[in-house]
């Protein structure tokens, strides 16, 4: 297990490392000096190597990523070129929106998503399996922002019982908070649960026709007995690895659900990055996506060993 | 053929030839704008209203709707282009440091979210359609690769491919000549999921401004224009909503009919 | 009064007739054993009696377990029955067991569901139950996952589950035709002992009549979803009546005759040879271990021989035959066809490839099922420096398929338009067409149906008379061997034990894992029926 758990380790370390190459070079090839575009066209030429020294634009490439990542290491993830902040302090204030948004995202798609496949494989062909999985095929097809935009129509504009959009801030209150993160979330999970319902469904149908599963009823268990006791954790595991890739299409989500609702999350911040040239941040929100996906996906690799008793035995 | 092909197969044929037909015909010019005709709900006219220029909003789900399939075919063939041969070499050297290699790249390209990858990509070349065909192009690359590893995988043990090896035929040869062909099934299905997701993919970028610029017309710019109109005229994003779930709902019921249909599991229960 | 009975049992599933007036008693005690080839229905009859029948199942007659009636007991009452009353042993062990289940629980699930008993106690039963299917608790702890046990062991844990609550009657489908002759033996012994000991009835499913040979008491011979005939295993054999049992009972022992070999000129040289596969490290930086499969095995292969390689799953035959055919390195030793190494890195030799060819053991996983016939078998006209084309090459493919009892019209279809017999005859005829000096049989008929093994075990014979046949038959079924072979080698554990002529080596085997080998393989008995 301490085997497997540190292989598994020794790939995120990998995996991050790459990662963290790829990023940097091709914010590398950007054209356009940082301290120029700050300055303006007409600075002066001191002034532009003054501010570039300032900024750590100097030395070659190879010492600029090793100082990128080591800072990253400790915490400090640079200075914004147009806020003069540090990038760190900016993303963390972000992320009290975006992170919350995204885990309340998750739970209500793992909340519907997982009992609607159970549901869906053991009512298969019957009227409740044709009616979730007609829901799911819909779920997958809209787009979650443009059923955001619907929802704020419905729920905000002519029911009045959401604000449109806007953030409290969590000094005003939890509940206040997770009020206006409702509509958010819900849009935001409404794709990954019809993934996840149908992943959960055909992952169950498979374990269903497995050998161990007519063992199960030949020792006297009645059909819904078997599912659950035998099929259902069999089945859980495909469901695992969608889960984990869930969380990348989250957070990827969040982004763009933010825009429509006016939250000010990561979101904003990187659009707005992006349109002032503020590549640092731009890079460094980049890396912090690619290291939750990298991260989750490790936790998703040691939650197998967890729920298969082969994976821990071997290596 | 089953009732979701059929279903789908309408479904997405009907979208698709109405994109087409805007390379020839569109009720009204979409480069045409009509200030004094703005915002008009739909009447007998303009069949689905007009947008805050006076566009002709079903000319313009026409002409949309072709770019953003174009967007998403594109990027569907730079992932076939490259997945195929990755996913081929991988199980055709299974184990060694290349399929090793292969194989750990694709996990790299993997943990990079979409929309990093878009936001990355438009940093540095600026905004426009183009990225967004690459984004999701290279976001396509390991998808394919691993269905075709998969795949060839299972096909590598079968007996027919011990005996094209006891015939001496190289790896490369019956990767091409047994592999491949035993596998256009499951390319044929998984492409049709990326098509369908290309078209949100395209919606999502364009609507955050990562995608396709203005003036050219595509369904995701159409709805990002919608947006701060929407609470005056909710035609503006409805309708351009509705066409996307049409071609999503269409292509992907196509791709499950179709999935049900090749699976030689289910086709041997059916006769 | 008998413990199970069944009459005038009719099945059809979706509307396909299955089974047809079948009857079948067993009085409690007593082991009936129901046989037939594929497509017989004898494993239906048996989920007849469990009521696991597939969806669509239509079902008539009357099946009586004591005096209850099961096709009227509603599934509540079959879900008490089972497990309970009747148990049930299934054919595939390694898939039979929950995979994230411990063997305790798994056991202790069957006695929780039916007795009045608190987990302890029914652990406490497990364990016992357990060591009585012979997995002592001190060697095979509860706490094993079924990954963590082999084959036959698994098959003992299905064993427990089936008998932990003493049932009357015990249904056992097929159990032992995934295992090895050596298991197969000690899981017969197994349960044939728990029904004398319990005084259980035995329903027992299977279509190897050396085993219903030895270990019924009375035998069901089946075919097309009808009982043909049947009868106590004393008046059955000496008294056979319906011509299909007769044909049944002649196809499992059936021989053949070989031409006398010429004298003995090597052809195949196998010298010395070691193949080693990387095991996963143990530890993270420990150096890499290794897995031995093939140590030190040196054989030869005269011209105009046919040799058999046996031996027991895991013992290397199937690594050898690799390695042989040149598909994989060896890392010790050498292999030689003709004076030439087999292996030549990744572009393979094509002179050392055309002189030898290979036929597999599964007739539908060894064919493109996108080709047709004609290009199928002549795949290894690639091997040719000047193949026939044009008329040449439709002689050739019409030959083949001749030779191997097929019509030149059959090359123009696909594989999955034949039987499996038939394809394994087309497997015969493409590794035919180019005449290679050496053809491997990899477990060749084993896939096969016995009526259809001899057929092609006879066409095997014919060949070597018009051909004259070099050939390595690599099986685990020693009767085959017996009879198509001139000379043997027993392998076990990587390592050649015994190597002889044929008939000396069956009559008086000299190493002790070759003499328990033959001892295990179920025997029929000489039968008194001829023609």
């Amino acid at each position: 297990m301490l085997r497997y758990a540190l292989k598994r380790f020794l790939s995120l370390v990998l995996s991050l490392a790459v990662a963290s190459l790829i990023i940097f070079f091709v914010i590398e090839i950007a054209p356009g000096d940082p301290a120029t575009f700050m300055l303006g066209i007409n600075a002066q030429e001191d002034t532009v190597a003054a501010l570039r020294e300032e900024l750590g634009l100097n030395g070659t490439k190879l010492s600029r990523y090793l100082s990128w990542v080591s800072g990253m290491l400790t915490g400090d993830f640079g200075t914004s070129y147009t806020y003069r902040t540090p990038v760190a302090q900016m993303v963390a204030d972000r992320l009290k929106v975006s992170l919350p948004l995204a885990i309340f995202g998750l739970l209500l798609s793992v909340l519907i998503g997982i009992p609607a496949g159970i549901y869906a494989a053991t009512r298969r062909g019957k009227g409740g399996d044709i009616a979730v999985m007609g829901a799911t095929q819909l779920g997958v097809a809209v787009p979650n922002f443009w059923f955001a935009m619907m929802l704020v129509l419905l729920f905000a504009i002519k029911l009045r019982w959401f604000g449109a959009g806007g953030f409290p801030g969590w000094d005003k209150g939890f509940w206040v908070c997770l009020h206006a993160l409702t509509l958010p979330a819900i849009c935001l999970a409404l794709p990954q649960a019809a993934i996840l319902a149908r992943v959960m469904r055909s992952s169950l149908l498979d374990v269903l026709g497995e050998d161990f599963m007519r063992t199960a009823r030949a020792k006297g268990l009645t059909h819904l007995q078997a599912v659950w006791r035998h099929g259902v954790r069999n089945a859980f595991i495909p469901v695992l690895t969608i889960i984990g890739l869930q969380i990348a299409f989250l957070l990827a989500g969040a982004i763009i659900i933010e825009q429509v609702f006016y939250l000010p999350g990561l979101g904003r911040l990187i659009f707005q990055s992006i349109n002032a040239r503020d590549l640092i941040v731009v890079e460094s929100v980049v890396m912090l996506l690619v290291f939750s996906v990298i991260v989750v996906n490790f936790l998703v690799d040691l939650a197998y060993a967890a729920v298969d008793p082969r994976l821990r035995s071997r290596e | 053929m089953n009732r979701n092909m059929i279903l789908g197969g309408g479904l997405s044929a009907l979208m698709i030839s109405g994109a087409l037909l805007s390379l020839v015909w569109t009720p009204y010019d979409v480069a045409l704008l009509d200030i004094p005709n703005k915002l008009q709900t739909p009447d007998a006219q303009n069949l689905l209203g007009t947008d805050h220029f006076g566009r002709d909003i079903l000319s313009m789900i026409m002409a949309g709707a072709r770019t953003s399939l174009g967007v998403a075919l594109l990027a569907v063939a730079i992932g076939l282009a490259f997945g195929i041969p990755l996913g081929l070499l991988a199980a055709a050297r299974k184990g060694s440091w290349l399929d090793e290699l292969i194989m750990r790249g694709n996990d790299v390209v993997f943990a990079f979210p979409l929309l990093a990858m878009a936001i990355l990509i438009t940093a540095v070349f600026g905004p426009s359609a183009l990225n967004a065909i690459i984004a999701f192009g290279i976001f396509n690359i390991p998808v394919f690769a691993r269905t075709v590893r998969g795949g060839a995988l299972s096909l590598w043990e079968r007996e027919f491919i011990m005996a094209a090896r006891v015939a001496g035929k190289s790896s490369i040869r019956i990767s091409f000549e047994h592999i491949l062909p035993n596998i256009v099934n499951l390319l044929i299905v998984q492409g049709t999921i990326q098509f369908a997701l290309g078209i949100q993919v395209e919606a999502a970028l364009s609507f955050v401004g990562l995608g396709v610029q203005p003036p050219v017309p595509s369904l995701g710019r159409m709805l990002a224009d919608a947006q701060t109109l929407v609470i005056l005229a909710p035609h503006l994003a409805i309708f351009p909503g509705l066409a996307i779930i049409l071609i999503v709902l269409g292509l992907n019921l196509f791709g499950d009919g179709l999935r049900d249909w090749l699976d030689p599991r289910l086709r041997m229960a059916r006769s | 009064m008998s413990l199970l009975s069944i009459k005038n049992l009719t099945l059809s599933i979706h509307g396909i007739p299955i089974l047809r007036d079948v009857e079948l008693a067993i009085a409690p005690g007593e082991i009936v054993a129901v046989t037939g080839e594929s497509g017989s229905g004898k494993s239906m009859t048996a989920l007849a009696v469990m009521q696991l029948l597939p969806q669509g199942a239509e079902i008539a007659g009357q099946i009586h377990l004591s005096d209850e009636d099961i096709l009227a007991a509603g599934e509540d009452r079959m879900c008490a029955l089972r497990g309970n009353d009747v148990g049930m042993v299934f054919q595939e062990p390694m898939t039979a067991l929950n995979p994230v289940k411990t063997i305790g629980d798994q056991v202790a699930e069957t006695i929780l569901l039916h007795g009045a008993m608190d987990r302890a106690a029914a652990m406490d039963r497990a364990r016992e139950v357990l060591a009585r299917v012979g997995l002592p608790e001190n060697r095979f702890p509860l706490t094993r996952y079924p990954h963590e046990l082999s084959g036959g062991q698994r098959q003992r844990v299905v064993i427990a589950m089936a008998i932990a609550l003493r049932p009357k009657l015990l249904i056992a489908d097929e159990p032992t035709t995934a295992l090895d002759v050596t298991t197969q033996a000690q899981i017969l012994e197994l349960l044939t002992g728990l029904v004398r000991e319990f005084g259980m009835g035995m329903l027992m499913i299977t279509h190897d009549l050396a085993v219903v040979a030895e270990m019924a008491d009375r035998i069901t011979v089946m075919r097309h979803g009808e009982v043909v005939e049947q009868g106590s295993t004393g008046d059955l054999l000496t008294n056979m009546q319906h011509p299909y049992t007769k044909m049944l009972f002649q196809a499992s022992g059936h021989k053949v005759v070989l031409p006398a070999p010429p004298p003995p000129a090597p052809l195949l040289d196998v010298a010395n040879v070691v193949r080693e596969y990387r095991l996963p490290r143990t530890r993270l930086f420990s150096r890499p271990e290794y897995f031995r499969a093939v140590n030190h095995v040196s054989l030869v292969i005269n011209r105009g021989e046919r040799v058999g390689l046996v031996g027991e799953s895991g013992c290397g035959k199937s690594t050898l035959t690799r390695a042989i055919l040149g598909l994989e390195d060896v890392q010790g030793g050498h292999i030689r066809l003709d004076g030439e190494p087999v292996f030549s890195g990744q572009s393979p030799n094509l002179s050392v490839r055309r002189k030898m060819q290979v036929v597999f053991q599964d007739p539908f996983g060894s064919f493109n099922p996108r080709h047709k016939v004609e290009r199928l078998i002549t795949e290894s006209f690639h091997l040719l420096d000047n193949p026939p084309r044009g008329a040449a090459r439709q002689d050739a493919v019409a030959e083949a398929l001749t030779a191997v009892g097929l019509s030149p019209d059959d090359a123009q279809k696909y594989v999955h338009e034949f039987s499996g017999g038939q394809r394994q005859r087309i497997a015969i005829a493409r590794a035919l067409i180019i005449r290679p000096e050496l053809i491997l049989f990899d477990e060749a008929v084993s896939a096969l149906d016995v009526s259809v093994r001899a057929q092609v075990l006879d066409l095997l014979a014919d060949l070597c008379r018009a051909y004259s046949l070099t050939y390595l038959f690599i099986s685990h079924d020693l009767s085959v061997v017996r009879t198509v072979t001139d000379r043997v080698i027993v392998m076990q554990s990587g390592e050649v034990v015994e190597e002889g002529v044929t008939e000396q080596v069956f009559a008086n085997p000299k190493h002790p894992y070759t003499r328990k080998l033959i001892a295990a393989a179920p025997v029929l008995p000489e039968l008194g029926v001829v023609g």
